[in-house]
């Protein structure tokens, strides 16, 4: 019947750059002006899909973050705690408006400088953060209804904010946005690898109009982030990054009256019953571990599988991974994109060459990465035993560690068995194991027959050394008052 | 509550109604094993898969193959023969350089009619029977149905279930009667319409699916049409999932027919999308993948003419049945 029929295959379709004009280097932003450091270094930043430079970025030292805080205090004490609410929240309303009205620019921006698919930058990160945005706005003056018990809440003054890589964007606006509307004034330091949003974001703080010094942006490496926490005259610390850090910014923050709040690393566990949903659970595996190339400290990273059909997940899951295509990551059909650094693909390399010869099984999706740039195929093992660095370690690549359970009790307590407690995955048909498991699990984040939802009204954090606080939500408020 | 002011006998000669068909036709109380679906993921999924970005030479390509896939169809109380001859004519030669379609989709009493008009054109006839749409006829008048549609020259079949008996637990009775339809159809492809938008949920759908490939359908289409919702990404990729499994546990690869609803090229790449990424190209030729539609040609031709000449041609340049 069918005569000679053309076989279909998906054209590049790559999306244009034209939206996003780079400078060939960058300042900082502090009192709302564009300043030079005070010993001129620089650093570059590249594409880490190609290894292009694409622009030079200030190394802040110590003398530049004093400028910042002290910038940031100035903004705080002359207008921004002086402003009523409302008006507070205008400003915050039109930082989200212009997030939202540019969102094609910074989706672009976010991909080049991170490696991240286009399509996650842009139906993920920034209608995430502009939806941040939106939701603190409405806020700024109802804060007496989100603290119950007393009517005392006040903004904390100055917050020095210190980002990762994986997220720039969105998790800058998880701070800024709860930080502006409580009334503070911030200091952002954006990842190394990934500046640029952040000083997209400072253009965005000035056409705002935002008063001088509300927002401020210093970049530079890991001694700039631990200047600013180190900063006397910062009144709350709020990072996001490896649990390692994370460490020695509570050992700086001991012993002084500075706030604090950590997101840190996670190992989470992914539970699948015998019950669950089969193929939406291959779907949940997918986004667990390869979204954003597996760089999501909530990954599900660990795969607990009731032994009775793990080898059908197993199987479901080798053939889901040879659909996954890899590569340009602004290629609007790619779902795995690029490693974002040098430094990280070599990270995840050793690991995974630790798997192998502890004796799992590795899988991996049959793709040649390009010759430039920092590539990682979606990968898993199986063979695993809970005593593997892979079972233990955040790969934070996209590498998934499948283990097996028998008992609903087994799989709580080997979901428990680890220093970390940032996410959950639960995935069953039955209600109410669902319920069971969840109320025994230690994390802050469970998802039942889904994963990686988020939004700004539900609070996001850790149980043990995955840190404390919380981000989003009403939890998230209290975060950045004075209560 | 009680049975205040209602007879108890009710409920017991409702029973005794259901408890003699199955002594009359024992396979008809099958158990099933729960299906479960859940939906957050399920249309997470679809929704990634439908905004797939279908370009230049590939959007060439795929509208070729959406038109060579497609069941060109006319199922309007108002046909006569004078409209299904424009509809043939249209879909052996939709406009130049363009393939014929696969099939016309019409009415039994209309199969004659459209057989003379494709003659030996290529272009299959595909019928309606068991009481389209509503599928609510004894198993009798369901069978004459068919025979007279391939007494016509039907080359292929589009049949509905019996949503009554699916949504009463008698799924039995409706894999008996899609294995009577499809016996007195013999070799002729036969095209198991579920209608998804009466079946209530995802779970549902998916039973209906395993039921009907179970029982030798040939395609499993989505909708009769007649319904405001039918064809959804989800559904479709749902459906997609019943055939793939199908095809791993017995070998067997059944197509698929998206039917209803699906208006522009952008909706029907989004389909393609999700058939390719789920079953792969060997499901992407007309013996396994139909689409049943009476004006998504208008959109694909003037798509197709757009990415030739650069502009939108207006609908008045595309002629129509």
């Amino acid at each position: 019947m069918s005569a000679v029929l053309p076989e279909l295959s998906y054209a590049p379709a790559p999306e244009s750059t034209a939206p996003v004009t780079l400078r060939e280097c960058y300042g900082l932003f502090i009192g709302g002006e564009w300043t030079a450091s005070e010993d001129g270094s620089f650093f570059s930043t590249q594409n880490p899909a190609t290894e292009e430079k694409l622009a030079e970025v200030t190394q802040a030292g110590p003398a530049d973050v004093d400028r910042a805080v002290r910038a940031a205090r100035r903004g705080y004490e002359k207008y921004w705690r002086k402003l009523r609410p409302a008006e507070r929240a205008k400003y915050v309303y039109r930082i989200a408006r212009a997030l939202t009205e540019r969102s094609r620019e910074f989706a672009i921006l976010e991909t080049m400088d991170g490696g991240k698919p286009i399509r996650e930058s842009r139906d993920f990160d920034v209608p995430q953060a502009a939806a941040h945005f939106f939701y603190h706005a409405g806020w700024a003056d109802k804060l007496v209804w989100a603290v119950q018990g007393t009517d005392r809440c006040r903004p904390l003054g100055v917050v020095g904010a210190i980002v990762p890589w994986n997220f720039p964007l969105l998790i800058a606006a998880w701070k800024i946005a709860p930080a502006l509307a409580c009334g503070n004034t911030i200091v952002l330091k954006p990842a190394e690898t990934t500046p640029l949003t952040a000083l997209l974001f400072a253009q965005v703080c000035a056409e705002a109009d935002l008063p001088p010094g509300v927002v401020n942006i210093v970049t530079g490496d890991g001694r700039t982030g631990a200047a600013l926490a180190e900063h006397p005259d910062i009144d709350k610390v709020s990072f996001t990054g490896s649990t390692e850090v994370g460490k020695s910014i509570r050992r700086i923050v001991a012993g002084t009256p500075k706030r604090l709040s950590l997101e840190l690393g996670g190992k989470s566990a992914f539970i699948v019953y015998d019950d669950a949903p089969l193929d939406q659970t291959i779907e949940g595996i997918v986004s667990a571990i390869f979204f954003n190339q597996g760089h999501v400290c909530c990954a599900g990273s660990r795969l607990l599988v009731q032994e009775s059909i793990a080898e059908e997940v197993i199987e479901r899951l080798r053939t889901r991974i040879a659909t996954l295509r890899h590569g340009d990551p602004l290629d609007k059909n790619t779902d795995v994109g690029a490693i974002n650094s040098r430094a990280q693909r070599d990270k995840i390399v050793e690991l995974v060459q630790s798997g192998v010869e502890d004796g799992a099984t590795l899988v991996q999706a049959d793709w040649t990465p390009p010759e430039r740039g920092f590539w990682y195929p979606a990968s898993f093992f199986t063979n695993v035993a809970p005593t593997f660095r892979i079972a233990r370690e955040e790969i934070f690549g996209p590498v998934l560690s499948v283990m097996t359970f028998r008992t609903p009790d087994e799989a709580i307590e080997r979901a428990n068995n680890l220093p970390y407690g940032l996410s959950a995955g639960v995935w069953t048909s039955n209600g109410a194991l669902g319920m069971y498991t969840a109320s025994h699990l230690a994390a802050g984040v469970i998802w039942c027959n889904t994963f990686n939802q988020f939004d700004p009204s539900s609070p996001f954090g850790g149980y043990k050394e995955s840190g404390f606080g919380r981000e989003g939500g009403i939890a998230g408020l209290r975060a950045y008052l004075d209560v | 509550m009680g049975s205040a002011g209602y007879p108890q006998r009710t409920k017991e000669v409702f029973l005794g109604g259901a408890q003699a068909r199955e002594a009359e036709q024992p396979s008809i109380r099958m158990r099933l094993a729960p299906v479960s679906v859940d939906a957050v993921m399920l249309e997470s999924r679809a929704l990634q898969l439908s905004k797939r970005s279908i370009k230049a030479g590939a959007k060439r390509t795929a509208i070729d193959l959406i038109v060579a896939c497609m069941d060109l169809t006319t199922l309007e109380g108002k046909d006569t023969p004078g409209k299904v001859y424009g509809v043939c004519a249209r879909g052996i030669a939709p406009a130049p350089g363009v393939p014929s379609v696969a099939a016309i989709c019409v009415y039994p009493s209309l199969v004659a009619g459209a057989c003379a008009a494709l003659a030996d054109s290529g272009v299959r006839v595909a019928s309606v029977a068991t009481a389209f749409p509503s599928g609510l006829a004894s198993l009798d008048v369901k069978l004459r149905d068919t025979r007279e549609a391939l007494a016509a020259g039907a080359d292929e079949i589009d049949m509905v279930i019996d949503r009554g008996a699916f949504l009463a637990g008698r799924y039995g009775a409706v894999q008996a009667e899609i294995e009577a339809v499809k016996s007195v159809c013999g070799r002729s492809p036969l095209k198991v319409i579920l209608e998804v938008g009466e079946l209530g949920s995802y779970a549902a759908i998916r039973r209906a699916s395993d039921l009907a490939l179970d029982a030798g359908a040939d395609f499993i289409k989505t909708a009769t049409g007649k319904l405001s919702v039918s064809s959804t990404p989800p559904i479709a990729l749902l459906m997609c999932e019943a055939i793939r499994d199908h095809a791993r546990n017995t070998g067997r690869k059944a197509g698929l027919k998206f039917a209803g609803g699906i208006r522009t090229t952008k909706a029907a790449l989004g389909y393609l999308s999700i058939v390719f990424e789920t079953l792969g190209s060997e499901w992407l030729v007309p013996e396994r993948l139909r689409f049943g539609a009476s004006s998504l040609l208008d959109d694909l031709l003037m798509q197709r003419e757009k990415g030739e000449s650069g502009s939108y041609a207006g609908a008045a340049y595309v002629a129509t049945a």
